[in-house]
């Protein structure tokens, strides 16, 4: 019967679009490159505002936080855990240890579609230069 | 009649869900609320399985001995042959959406009328035996239900009988839901299994084995059914004074017509019996009638595939051997999805007939090029579309009509315009019912499927609730006193169904206007319609 | 009947603790994380193939079409071809407007009777409405998980991602003494869209008595587990945050057959195996259930065949003889009462 023919087709198609995870990198190389490179400040300073962990998984509210707190109460002293005192600033403390926006931030966010509008406006000074 | 509450207290439809769940439920088989079964003389007659005296009454159904068996196998059997019934068991997620589309629901407020659940008494079985869910989740304790499966007993055959006799098989549920689903096929499929034991009903085994033995459902003997034909020729001449003489069983003629025999039978089946002989006439159509195909309708239908096709046959053998060029066929409802749906792929192909040609205007009829079958609500629009007919609709300005779509030419087929274009030239005062319950979306007439029998006269006038209201409402609205119809089974349960509902609505074949309103060569001054009521005043019967 | 979601429920939080225990106590990631899903998607394919080759064994003896609109006739009587299609482009078109627009859902009506005895319908669009949020949210949730089994991703993902998180809901501040934010990640209104509309398809089972009669467990479950998966999903997202890099490469691992070491999988969160548990179960689940409506709805019967059985000869491959009751044997048993009417006959006595 030609109408199984066309179940068959149809069923063809679905599992071509479902098994797209599994061919499409067939094709696509994974890129190796997306884990964030430490600049030499970075290593130097060992530690960040917060643990590795807390970093990895939550920056962006820290972030947001820090933005909010600078923008709206006009507070510029971070204090943590450790008892150091940061400015709370994406130019000069965030960036100034992780000197390269590219091979910093970007690594990760490439690799996790993640597109940040930090830089809706700061600048990242290397680009810039 | 059966005593039935008065309209008032039937209206007070209380739908609110019983406590317990469906399953626990049983149904209620007492007097006044099951057909009566079939005779054993008619299953005899017909070498269906299982004749027997019974009634549904009866503790014991006296069922085959592997009664199980022979369900669990047909059930089988029948999902293999039909990609509709597993696919409707399988795909339903039960959204609810067709519940309140059937009149059936409407009209009785019972649960397991909703299409849903009616065609879940049949998948609670489907899933017990067929599906791996079921079998995995009935090894535990409880898991049945919880799979909403369950192991056949005769309490559900019981109930089977019960619903899917409650069910007219109008497809309305179908056109709502996101899957079309088709309660009309469960139904079917449910009294197919319930045929295979010795279940039937009487008001549809008495007309099937009458049929298959005389060629119509009431049974009408040839002599008979020629005498009746010129009794009816006996009443035009006095009404018109216009002489009829059709012919029957002629070989030769280029049209074989077939209507349905309720028409030959019973008022006002009979006024559009007229409206035929009178339309063949005027246009002087060379056409003849069967006494062996004597009848358009087909309960075979309502009782399963096999037999539907056993009493279609009749349709193209006789015409066969009659030699006509092609088939013209009269007014009715089911008769119609048995031709259009069915009857070129059991009994075709038609090879010994002739494409279709209106021999009074050329038209060819290229949508039945195959089956070769024409409607005569599409033949006459055609002669009316090419002005071949002299028509005087003043005739019919004491009516104000309105149209029901029946619901096998709307919904398995899409009859809508042609007998609107017919109506609007025949008479002058037409008007439709509410958008939701004419074409599509149509409502059964309550009776349909083999239900007209007077013993469940309460079942069909719950049934009939919706289309009673939407007639209702165009009578005190418009002033409708003319429901008409292009069905046989209509116009015998509509006059009841108005009676109770409607008071001051009569019902009428479109054929029947198309037949007051013709101007005949040479006939007298009309003084009274067909059915011998005085014209000129607006009598209108029990109007106002 | 409450029994029915209580049982759903039941199971489902049974599942998710499976997934949360095994991970965080018995240490079975791999399991969790790579043979759970292997085993759930080749389940998930097999099933599927099972089922739909299942209803393409059985034949479609009959034209079943159910006709919404006037029907091919006459020349000058205006044919509705989506609802009455009678060639095959025109079924396509009402097959693609069913499948992509739920047209059949759309002409949903609820019917009441007045105090007066008057039987209304008014249309009911809340459930096409409902349904329509449903399937498309998560038909874009999907989508744009596919962020997880790309690299680089594609444009066309990172458009929807973009498009879907365009409206900004930001919001930061003490609440109950600890500071609170929300916007960052970016907000999906899709996965909002979903959550919401799988609690009305809920809530509408639960509180309309009618749908709440005819409801099984069967129906009540896979709204949980989407709960569960949309829940967990957006708790990750908003709320726990998770490592997602160490989840991509995962995710990456199991598209590319390169699973990652044991340490990446031991450091994804444990509400991260309940997700994709969830889902493997929901894959799982999916061919054998009414889920499959996505397979049956392209071949309803009554939906993908045109209404053209009366001009052209539909088949039925199972077709035979059946015992009828010929003219001869009719003229035989009437042939004096025909004579004698004047009727002809075939044979004189």
């Amino acid at each position: 019967m030609n109408d199984k023919l066309k179940v068959i087709a149809g069923l063809i198609v679905f599992f071509a679009i479902f098994s797209y995870p599994f061919w499409n990198n067939i094709f696509n190389k994974e890129n190796p490159e997306h884990k964030p490179v430490l600049s030499a400040e970075a290593e130097k300073a060992k530690e960040c505002v917060r643990s590795k962990d807390y970093m990895t998984k939550e920056h962006m509210q820290l972030l947001d936080i820090w933005r909010d707190k600078v923008v709206r109460s006009g507070e510029r002293v971070y204090k943590y855990g450790n008892g150091k005192e940061y400015n709370m600033s994406l130019s000069n403390t965030c960036l100034g240890c992780h000197t390269s926006k590219a091979e910093f931030c970007d690594r990760c966010h490439d690799y996790a579609s993640v597109k940040p509008y930090c830089w809706d406006c700061h600048i990242d000074p290397k680009e810039n230069k | 009649m059966v005593d039935v509450p008065k309209p008032e207290e039937l209206i007070k439809v209380d739908n609110k869900p019983p406590a317990k769940g469906w399953m626990d439920v049983p149904p209620d088989i007492s007097a006044g609320k099951y057909p009566y079964p079939a005779q054993p003389k008619s299953l005899k007659y017909l070498d269906l399985p299982n004749p027997r005296d019974w009634s549904p009454l009866d503790d014991d159904w006296q069922l085959p001995e592997n009664w199980k068996e022979i369900v669990h196998e047909g059930l089988k059997e029948r999902l293999d042959k039909y990609r509709s019934l597993k696919v409707f068991m399988d795909t339903c997620v039960r959204c609810g959406a067709c519940a309140d589309k059937c009149h059936f629901y409407i009209g009785s407020g019972d649960p397991k009328n909703m299409p849903v659940l009616r065609a879940e008494l049949l998948r609670s079985i489907y899933r017990n035996d067929f599906t791996a869910a079921g079998k995995i989740m009935s090894l535990f304790p409880g898991g049945k239900r919880l799979a909403g499966a369950r192991t056949l007993t005769k309490d559900i055959i019981k109930e089977w009988f019960s619903y899917f006799y409650q069910c007219s098989e109008c497809r309305r549920c179908s056109v709502f839901c996101p899957y079309g689903i088709d309660t009309a096929e469960i139904t079917m499929m449910g009294r197919e299994l319930l045929n295979l034991l010795g279940i039937n009903i009487h008001w549809i085994k008495d007309p099937v084995s009458n049929c298959f033995r005389t060629g119509n459902h009431l049974g009408i003997q040839p002599q008979n059914f020629k005498e009746i034909v010129e009794f009816f020729c006996e009443d035009i001449e006095e009404i018109t004074g216009v002489t009829i003489n059709p012919s029957f069983n002629r070989k030769g003629a280029e049209i074989l017509f077939i209507t349905p025999s309720g028409d030959a039978f019973a008022d006002p089946g009979t006024y559009t019996f007229m409206g035929y002989l009178l339309l063949f006439e005027h246009i002087g159509l060379d056409y003849t009638f069967s006494t062996y195909a004597s009848e358009g309708g087909n309960f075979g239908l309502f009782t399963s595939a096999e037999m539907m096709k056993r009493l279609n046959s009749k349709m193209y053998a006789e015409a066969s051997r009659l030699g006509v060029k092609w088939i013209l066929g009269g007014e009715c409802g089911h008769m119609w999805r048995v031709i259009n749906q069915y009857m070129d792929t059991m009994n075709g192909p038609a090879d010994f007939l002739e494409m279709p040609v209106s021999p009074i205007t050329g038209t060819k009829f290229e949508n039945a090029a195959s089956t070769k079958m024409v409607h005569i609500a599409e033949f006459t629009a055609d002669l009316i579309r090419h002005n071949k007919l002299k028509l005087d609709p003043s005739r019919n300005d004491h009516l104000v009509v309105t149209y029901h779509d029946s619901c096998n030419p709307a919904r398995a087929m899409g009859l809508f315009e042609e007998p609107r274009y017919v109506i609007n030239n025949v008479c002058n005062n037409f008007y439709e019912m509410p958008e939701s319950t004419i074409k599509e979306n149509t409502f059964c007439c309550g009776s349909g499927s083999g239900l007209n029998t007077e013993e469940i006269m309460e079942t069909r006038l719950q049934g009939g609730l919706p289309r009673a209201n939407a007639v209702k409402h165009v009578h005190d609205k418009n002033g409708v006193n003319m429901l008409s119809c292009v069905c046989a089974i209509d116009r015998a349960v509509f006059p009841p169904l108005m009676d109770y509902w409607v008071p001051g609505v009569d019902v009428t074949g479109v054929h029947e206007l198309v037949g007051n309103a013709l101007v005949m060569e040479g006939e007298i001054e009309r003084t009274t319609n067909l059915r011998f009521e005085p014209l000129g005043d607006t009598e209108g019967d029990s109007d106002e | 009947m409450n029994g029915n979601y209580i049982f759903s429920l039941i199971t489902v939080v049974v599942l998710g603790l499976l997934a949360f225990f095994g991970t965080t106590v018995f240490g079975l990631q791999y399991l969790f994380g790579v043979i759970v899903p292997y085993a759930c998607v080749i389940w998930f394919v097999f099933g599927i193939l099972k089922r739909m080759l299942g209803w393409a064994n059985s034949p479609v003896p009959f034209r079943i079409t159910t006709t919404c609109g006037q029907q091919k006739s006459l020349p000058w009587i205006k044919q509705n071809r989506i609802d009455n299609p009678s060639t095959g482009i025109e079924t396509i078109i009402r097959m693609i407007l069913e499948i992509v627009l739920f047209r059949s859902l759309f002409r949903n009506t609820k019917s009441d009777i007045t105090a007066s005895g008057k039987v209304t319908y008014i249309w009911e669009k809340w459930l096409w409405v409902g349904a329509l949020a449903f399937h498309y949210s998560f038909l874009v949730v999907i989508v744009r998980h596919m962020r997880f089994f790309t690299d680089p991703v594609p444009y066309l993902i990172s458009m929807l991602e973009y498009f879907d998180s365009l409206f900004k809901i930001e919001f930061v501040g003490e609440v109950v003494g600890t500071s609170l934010q929300i916007g960052l990640p970016g907000f999906f209104i899709s996965g909002l869209v979903l959550l919401a509309a799988i609690l009305f398809l809920f809530s509408r089972r639960v509180l309309i008595s009618q749908v709440r009669y005819i409801s099984l467990p069967a129906d009540f479950f896979p709204l949980f587990l989407l709960m569960g998966i949309a829940g967990t999903g957006i708790f990750m997202r908003y709320f726990s945050k998770v490592d997602i890099i160490s989840i991509k490469e995962l995710t990456m691992g199991l598209a590319t057959f390169c699973i990652p070491d044991g340490a990446v999988l031991a450091g994804l969160s444990s509400v991260f195996y309940i997700h994709l548990f969830l889902v493997c179960i929901l894959l799982a689940y999916f061919p054998f259930s009414k889920l499959m409506h996505m397979g049956g709805v392209f071949l309803s019967p009554t939906r993908n065949l045109p209404n053209n059985s009366r001009a052209r000869r539909h088949i039925n491959p199972w077709n035979y003889p059946v015992k009828v009751h010929t003219y001869d044997e009719y003229e035989d048993e009437f042939r004096e009462k025909m004579i004698e009417a004047g009727l002809p006959v075939e044979k004189e006595s």
